[in-house]
């Protein structure tokens, strides 16, 4: 079966409580349906999932909706804190 | 010309400030600026600070913003250091410094990429204060400011 990974950082990594996963293409082929499939998995991380997060497709900041494929690495996060 | 690095160890601003100077005779205007951990944010005493990144996006999301920066303004160096890992009240934390014939593209050069550096690249840090740990709410105000760059641009 063909996978993408997921990554998560920051709070957002502590609050769900993993770094990083393999989804299912078949479960998941849009950036906009992700969260939808992850509350699905995991009702749970509902509350950490609905907040102001950025979205970055192979380590390249979305903002909008794009198709993901097999081997990508997908990663939510919030807002950067650097500088 | 551009350096950028990502490291644990802290940087030497003569030495950095030395690679936008050396074998440099066309630059009549360098601007360099550092960022260092404050002791008290929000009230409350700051122990220590850790920073977090996004391993291969970080490199990739200044490179980004440093090439529109030189789009925009005659930069013939550009040098970016940022700091991860744990770091203590008055350590540095991130070195932006460009070089240019003259002044105005050099402040603004730098200004730009230090904007877009607090809003783009992927840093996080995590504060441990008094209160406990606790990461870093992003601000408002950065966010406006950058407003106003993608306005003039």
């Amino acid at each position: 079966m063909n996978y993408f990974t997921l990554k998560f950082f920051a709070k957002l990594r502590e609050e769900v409580g993993v770094s990083e996963l393999d989804i299912p293409c078949s479960e998941v082929t849009t950036l906009s349906s992700l969260t939808d499939y992850l509350v699905s998995k995991h009702p749970q991380w509902a509350s950490f999932l609905d907040g102001q997060l950025l979205k970055a497709v192979n380590h390249q900041m979305v903002s909008g909706d794009v198709t993901i494929k097999a081997g990508d690495e997908v990663a939510l996060f919030p807002p950067v804190t650097g500088g | 010309m551009r350096w950028v690095s990502i490291q644990k160890e802290d940087f030497v601003v003569q030495k950095e400030y030395e690679k936008l100077c050396s074998g440099n005779a066309q630059d009549g205007a360098i601007v360099f600026f550092v960022g260092r951990v404050r002791d008290v944010n929000e009230g409350d005493d700051v122990y220590t600070m850790t920073l977090e990144h996004y391993p291969g996006m970080t490199e990739k999301a200044l490179h980004q913003i440093i090439d529109r920066a030189c789009a925009q303004w005659q930069l013939t160096r550009v040098n970016v250091v940022h700091r991860v890992g744990t770091l203590a009240p008055s350590d540095q934390i991130v070195f932006v410094a460009v070089s240019s014939p003259h002044r105005h593209d050099s402040f603004d050069g730098a200004q730009y990429i230090m904007d877009y550096l607090k809003t783009e690249a992927p840093f996080w840090k995590k504060e441990h204060t008094d209160q406990g740990a606790r990461w870093v709410s992003s601000r408002d105000s950065d966010s406006e400011i950058v407003k106003q760059w993608q306005s003039k641009e």
